[in-house]
């Protein structure tokens, strides 16, 4: 039995209340796929009965659930690719020159979902920065289940297939049983939270780089601006922001001004210094 | 995107056919062959005849086969300079971290681990510039 319009409404709605997602009308076939395995766990024999207990009954857990099925999204390792050799080529470059005095870069991985943002960051990290240098990242995402498995830091054979170079796997992972589990030295550089991007951020940054990669899509105009001033508050002034690559932040938040590079592109803040500082090491 | 003629190397038939219908949608010309032996002697053969711009760009090959596996493959192709163009991406069920090592090691530039979904295929391949970003099968 298929959804009626007033459960789908009714989840619409709590996903756009708890995560300022949008689902559209003729989302409902999504609604059925992802909470099927809810209903199941649940003991309800279908999805429209389990909307209607989640009605009934509205237990905070029980939407944290729905909202959690609904919002996570698929990932890869080194997503894109682009934007990587970008980071390295561009951003990384230009980031030692300004940061030679303190030799340390934050990172903020904004909707890591199960973790091969963050952990695909620190691998690039750990292979492009100069000896001596640092970095720190933190990985956030509004899923607890997400955030568990990130933080198992444990992938699927079919998972690790998908963009990681074999080199890079057999560097960075032990494979335990059927799976591989990232290295102790990559774990540790990642730090994940619980944070959902539609309210206010706590004390966070500042950052010099942040991913924040196919999220926006998922959120009204609204929404997209209020997201994009808190990101920008927590950027460096002359920091980089990663979008996803069907995102931007034209028409949206001025403040941002894109700096195309390759075939995909970063932004930074108009505002930003333009020129490395005089007295900057290795600069050029 | 530029069609690179493939070679996919395995004893399955089956497998052929997969790996050949997701390099297909690429536009890519495959040829088959059941084991290394018979792969190296096709390549023999084009060496002899001299026309170097019908050497393979790719070859998919599986481990474990009969005559010749894929290593054993991958050594001699790596050994012979004539043939320093072929990029190699072994495709295989061997998922041990120290064959993977071996095998990068031997001279192969991918590792695919069976099972695979076509998207992780596309996704070597676009690591390793064959297939532009943002191709999907």
């Amino acid at each position: 039995m298929s959804l009626t319009a007033q459960e789908f409404a009714f989840i619409s709605g709590l996903v756009r209340r708890d995560a300022a997602i949008v689902l559209e009308t003729g989302k409902e076939y999504l609604v059925e796929a992802r909470l099927l395995p809810l209903a199941r766990a649940l003991g309800v024999p279908t999805v429209s009965e389990f909307v209607n207990y989640a009605q009934r009954k509205p237990e905070p857990e029980t939407h944290r659930r729905i909202v959690d099925a609904l919002t996570t999204n698929e990932t890869s390792f080194f997503r894109d690719g682009e934007p990587f050799n970008q980071l390295v080529t561009m951003v990384l470059p230009d980031l030692v020159a300004r940061r030679a005095a303190n030799r340390t870069l934050k990172v903020w991985s904004a909707a890591c979902s199960s973790g091969q943002e963050p952990y695909t960051l620190a691998i690039v990290l750990q292979d492009a920065l100069p000896a001596g240098w640092s970095f720190d990242i933190i990985a956030t995402d509004i899923s607890s289940e997400m955030l568990e498995r990130a933080e198992a830091g444990q992938y699927s054979q079919l998972e690790v297939n998908r963009g990681l170079p074999a080199t890079l796997l057999v560097r960075h992972f032990e494979r335990t049983g059927a799976s591989w589990k990232v290295s102790p030295a990559l774990r540790k550089a990642v730090t994940f939270k619980r944070l959902n991007l539609a309210a206010p951020l706590p004390a966070m940054g500042p950052f010099d780089i942040v991913f924040i990669r196919n999220v926006l899509i998922y959120f009204d105009v609204q929404t997209k601006r209020s997201v994009l001033q808190r990101v920008a508050s927590t950027l460096r002034p002359d920091g980089w922001l990663f979008l996803g690559s069907a995102e931007t932040t034209i028409g949206i938040d001025d403040r941002f001004e894109r700096v195309v590079a390759g075939r995909t592109s970063a932004y930074r803040l108009r505002s930003a210094p333009k020129t490395v500082p005089a007295n900057a090491v290795g600069k050029g | 995107m530029t069609p690179v003629l493939t070679m996919v190397i395995d004893d399955s038939r089956a497998m052929r056919l997969i790996l050949k219908r997701i390099v297909a949608q690429l536009g890519f010309d495959v040829v088959e062959s059941a084991n290394g032996k018979e792969a190296m002697d096709y390549l023999a053969g084009i060496l002899e005849a001299g026309d170097d711009s019908k050497l393979p760009g790719l070859a998919l090959v599986d481990w474990n086969m009969p005559e010749m596996n894929g290593l054993e493959f991958v050594t001699a192709v790596r050994a012979d300079q004539r043939l320093r163009n072929m990029t190699l991406m072994m495709v295989t069920t061997e998922s041990e971290q120290s064959q993977i090592v071996r095998a990068l090691a031997s001279g192969a530039h991918e590792y695919v681990i069976k099972p695979f979904t076509p998207d992780a295929i596309i996704d070597k391949l676009t690591l390793l510039g064959l297939v532009p970003n943002g191709v999907a099968v």
